[in-house]
């Protein structure tokens, strides 16, 4: 079938490998090596790949084919949280309170299956940020709990304003029974990294109203704007001291398929309970006892959370490989912007951190009229954009954002190649879209 | 019988007034039986339950606020708060004796002293955690799929190159980081549906029905999930084979579907018998809406190989019933005894004719973790749907695309077991010659096992005729029996138990799978080294003969 294009790209959601960006390779050659053990004794592969190799095969019982939970968590479980220790500079880290995920959208699941309560009125809620992928996604949805938006500000860099919290809280309590806030941070999509002043906030905000905070910080690993900086909310929540730091219920979730890894379809993640009823975590651990998680998703996880040291072989390379991700990162971000901000009809917000960029469309009223007769006008502005170029990205209204205002989301975790030509087929089509409705 | 839980069963739609409510009793084998009772008896036990938690509850929160130096505050999400459904799923395969297990080994490793130097954990089902080898080409085939500069590599045979070259195609970036389609890589799907064919004589297999899953565990979920509506005597039912793979009852508890249970007869070699099927049927129409009938070949914990026959008699019953079949296959390679032979659903159903064929909806599942590959950590999996309502089949897609993909080096590692080394390509020797291996040697232990235990006083073993477990009937005297109810335990978990403290050998207690009313059994795997596993059946022997003189 003949097309205007020879592929379709699609940058809709973070899926950083299929978009050009590559695995990073002592991950690989470690997973390589656990998987066909001839190659730890061979010398095609650096010593401390095989080193590494070595000591995770016996700490998983001798083959990446034993199921892991009869042998490997309670290695990665220990890893995890040496890994959680040093990041947060001393804050305790528990592995009895780790448990491991396919990723942090089973995480989340996870903590839901726990909430609900059948379809026993009232339903339970919690407050999603909006615009988010997780707003309205079937997670949610399917676990029976009760997503009440809460609206970031797109005025001001997509900040969480406490006061927006209370209206949400107060309007969810007329329908639902509001248990849990779902915070994302660094942002996705809208790359904002919190300053610690705003997560103080939400903590004492969380306290006072008596919910749960689920944290998920997935995109911890990429910050991109001057002087950003990542802090946990377990950093945060310990610092703060009491009351707070011992009666604040919070998960933290994280996951190898974001950052610099990218490794989503390996499903490797975690997630950390902090303050939890002791005997909830119990429960918690019953409902996790019926999965079985794939090992090697977990040995990407401790890769990623036990890098190289200065001085290993590999070490070097490694570091080479972020610095090139990190460069590709930045210059797809500065072109982005280049090239969008200067076309009518689009503006763009600089970004802190993530791994999308979420321009605002500012589209012609004959556009929106047309749009209005089946469909929400940012999403037949992407559905044009899809035929006519082969190009897809996620409009904003599938994040969560009412009608008024119109956003694209994309992702730039991408090759540098691969974001020209996104940028190309994007600014062709726009221009041509501005031309027909204005 | 034992008083299992209250539910607030059924309420008015819109007016929220509660017209019906049961007692829920627990069978013993795992069922449950509902006994209608007065709303203000149900209202007078949900306050003293609720009560009792809260007493419960404080108490804890009192010893909370002790070690947090907290003012008085209680959690959010307590005992009474959160799902109720996840405090009733019991997995016996990683249950209590595990832990225990797991217990005992750390207190070997601080140098505790017992009569025994390692735990051995015949519990469950993990064949390389027993020492079983890989299969050397699908481990090549993946590391090339994990780096592939291996591929450059001329260690490599050009047979798995051309493999991992096949998978990394359909790839997003040529990597297995990539996320997948949902319902799985299309090519890879495509080889599922060609071995399927295969397999079953030509039967033609559309790729459009396969979906690739987190092992067969998460494809049995989703089923459930798609079958399990309705209300009070509207609730799917869906019927499983008593002594069943506690995954199922475990399922169905989190989803609230309702368990029915068909009893396979032990005396004939854990047979099916149809009559049996219709006497479940016929009772469990009184409470629910029975619409699944789920079936194990070869069977877990039974470990039977179904005849052809029986595979016909249950295709009638469902077609007659108007149940949909859930067949879980997963064992499908593992099969030992003489004139024992697999026959799958699916070409049985079409042999049949299209009276049957085109009728009854069949749902197949089979898994990487078994056979002769024994990958339980990949987590490879597939159900092949046939018949399913289109419109059905639609939302099926949808509930499954939501979601994230199974792991991709799964789907690698199923590509590599529908598509093995041919006649002439260079691994086909040393694939062949590992993979019987494997089979012979699981075999061999079948039988080992099947002949140790019949020589025990006692213990009645019916053959292992496939998979890999054993369970065999044992005698726990009366006085055994009246102490494990004392205590609050069932009679052979109160065995395995002491078998455990006492040999450090790991097992699952019958009543963990279910079992007929005032029978004991344990399910122990094959999957020890043979050595390992002589020394296993001698530990209890000696256990048993030691424990039937301090009962008698």
């Amino acid at each position: 079938m003949k097309k205007p294009y020879n592929e379709v790209i699609d940058v809709s959601r973070d899926n950083p490998h299929a978009t050009g960006m590559k695995p990073m390779s002592f991950v690989r050659q470690v997973i390589a090596s656990c998987i066909y053990p001839e190659l730890i004794d061979s010398d095609k592969m650096p010593l401390d790949v095989r080193k590494r190799a070595k000591t995770l095969l016996e700490c998983i019982g001798g083959s990446v084919g034993c199921y892991s939970d009869t042998i490997g968590i309670p290695i990665m479980r220990d890893s995890v949280s040496d890994f959680l220790t040093r990041r947060d500079e001393g804050v305790p880290s528990a592995s009895g309170k780790i448990f491991i995920t396919h990723g942090s959208d089973h995480g989340f699941g996870l903590l839901l299956t726990m909430l609900v309560r059948g379809d026993r009125s009232p339903l339970v809620g919690v407050l999603t940020p909006v615009p988010s992928q997780d707003f309205g996604n079937a997670t949610l949805v399917a676990s029976g709990a009760t997503a009440v938006p809460y609206y970031l500000d797109g005025q001001q860099g997509w900040r969480l304003h406490t006061e927006e919290l209370q209206r949400a809280l107060r309007s969810a309590r007329e329908v639902c029974d509001p248990i849990a806030l779902y915070v994302i941070n660094p942002g996705d999509p809208t790359g904002h990294v919190q300053s610690r002043e705003s997560m103080e906030e939400i903590i004492r905000f969380v306290y006072e109203e008596k919910l749960l905070l689920f944290a998920n910080e997935d995109h911890q690993d990429i910050l991109i704007g001057e002087g950003c900086m990542f802090i946990s909310y377990k950093k945060v929540l310990a610092e703060m001291g009491s009351p707070f730091s011992d009666a604040v219920e919070l998960a933290s979730i994280h996951s190898a398929s974001k950052g610099f890894m990218g490794e989503g379809g390996l499903h490797g993640g975690y997630l950390e309970l902090v303050n939890f009823d002791p005997s909830v975590q119990i429960e918690f651990d019953r409902l996790i006892s019926l999965l079985v998680l794939p090992i090697i998703g977990q040995l990407a996880l401790e890769v990623m959370l036990n890098p190289l040291q200065p001085g290993e072989p590999s070490y070097e390379h490694y570091q080479e490989e972020i610095q090139h991700i990190r460069e590709t990162l930045v210059h797809n971000v500065t072109r982005a912007f280049e090239v969008l901000d200067s076309l009518p009809g689009i503006s763009c917000e600089p970004i802190n951190g993530g791994a999308s960029m979420f321009p605002r469309l500012h589209l012609p009223h004959t556009a929106i009229h047309q749009a209005k007769e089946e469909q929400l006008p940012d999403f037949f502005y992407c559905s044009r954009l899809l035929e006519q170029t082969g190009l897809c990205v996620c409009p904003g209204s599938d994040l969560g954002l009412p009608e008024g205002t119109y956003h694209i989301r994309l992702c730039i975790m991408t090759s540098v190649d691969t974001m020209e030509e996104v940028l190309r087929r994007l600014g062709k089509f726009h221009k041509q879209f501005m031309k027909d409705f204005s | 019988m034992w008083f299992w839980g209250v539910s607030a069963v059924i309420f008015d739609k819109g007016s929220r007034t509660i017209n019906d409510a049961c007692l829920i009793y627990c069978l013993p084998g795992g069922g449950v039986e509902l006994n209608p009772i007065p709303i203000s008896l149900y209202l007078y036990i949900l306050c003293y339950t609720i009560s009792l938690q809260q007493r419960g509850t404080s108490a804890a929160n009192m010893s909370q606020k002790e070690v947090n130096g907290s003012s008085h505050r209680g959690k959010v999400l307590t005992l009474e708060t959160m799902n109720q459904n996840v405090r009733q799923v019991e997995y016996a395969v990683r249950g209590p004796m595990v832990l225990r297990a797991v217990q005992i080994e750390e207190e070997l490793k601080k140098g505790v002293k017992k009569p025994f130097t390692e735990v051995i954990k015949a519990n469950v089902g993990d064949a390389h955690a027993m020492g079983q080898k890989p299969i050397t080409f699908i481990r090549q085939v993946l590391a090339l799929c994990a780096y592939p500069a291996l591929l450059e590599d001329d260690k490599f045979p050009e047979d798995a190159k051309l493999r991992a070259r096949r998978i990394l195609d359909g790839c997003g970036g040529q990597s297995i980081g990539a996320y997948s389609a949902s319902q799985g890589i299309e090519c890879i799907r495509k080889d599922v549906a060609s071995y399927i064919e295969k397999r079953d004589g030509g039967i033609p297999s559309n790729h459009e029905n396969i979906y690739l899953s987190t092992g067969a565990s998460d494809a049995i979920v989703t089923m459930l999930k798609l079958l399990i509506c309705g209300e009070g005597r509207t609730r799917t039912g869906v019927m499983i084979s008593i002594p069943q793979y506690p995954l199922y009852s475990a399922a169905l508890t989190e989803l609230q579907g309702v368990q029915i249970n068909y009893y396979l007869d032990e005396d004939k070699c854990w047979g099916l018998d149809v009559g049996e099927l219709r006497r479940s049927l016929t009772a469990a129409r009184e409470h629910c809406n029975p619409r699944a009938l789920c079936i194990i070949n070869p069977g877990n914990p039974t470990g039977q190989v179904q005849s052809r026959q029986c595979i016909e008699d249950v295709i009638r019953f469902a077609k007659e019933e108007g149940l949909l079949l859930m067949a879980d296959e997963v064992y499908q390679d593992n099969v030992y005894a003489e004139g024992c032979v697999f026959h799958s659903f699916k070409k049985v159903l079409f042999e049949m004719g299209p009276e049957f064929s085109s009728v009854v909806e069949l749902v197949s599942f089979h898994s990487t973790s078994k056979c002769y590959m024994g990958e339980c950590g990949f987590r490879g999996g597939y159900m092949e749907v046939v018949n399913l309502d289109p419109e059905v089949k639609a939302q099926l897609t949808k509930l499954v695309s939501v979601r994230l993909c199974s792991p991709v080096s799964g789907q690698a590692l199923m590509d590599v077991v529908v598509n093995p080394p041919q006649p002439g390509e260079p691994s086909y020797a040393t694939f062949t010659k590992e993979r019987a291996a494997v089979l012979a040697d699981l075999a061999e232990k079948a039988k080992l096992t099947e002949e140790s235990f019949n020589n025990v006083p006692g213990f009645h073993c019916n053959p292992v005729q496939g998979a890999m477990y054993t369970f065999p009937r044992i005698t726990i005297p009366q006085k055994a029996i009246d102490q494990a109810k004392a205590a609050g335990q069932a009679p052979d978990q109160m065995y395995c138990m002491k078998l455990l403290e006492t040999t450090g050998i790991c097992l699952v207690p019958g009543s963990g799978f279910g079992q007929r009313e005032g029978t004991f059994h344990f399910r122990m795997t094959i999957l020890p080294p043979k050595e390992k596993l002589k020394y296993v059946l001698e530990k209890i022997a000696e256990f048993n003969a030691q424990f039937l003189q301090d009962y008698s």
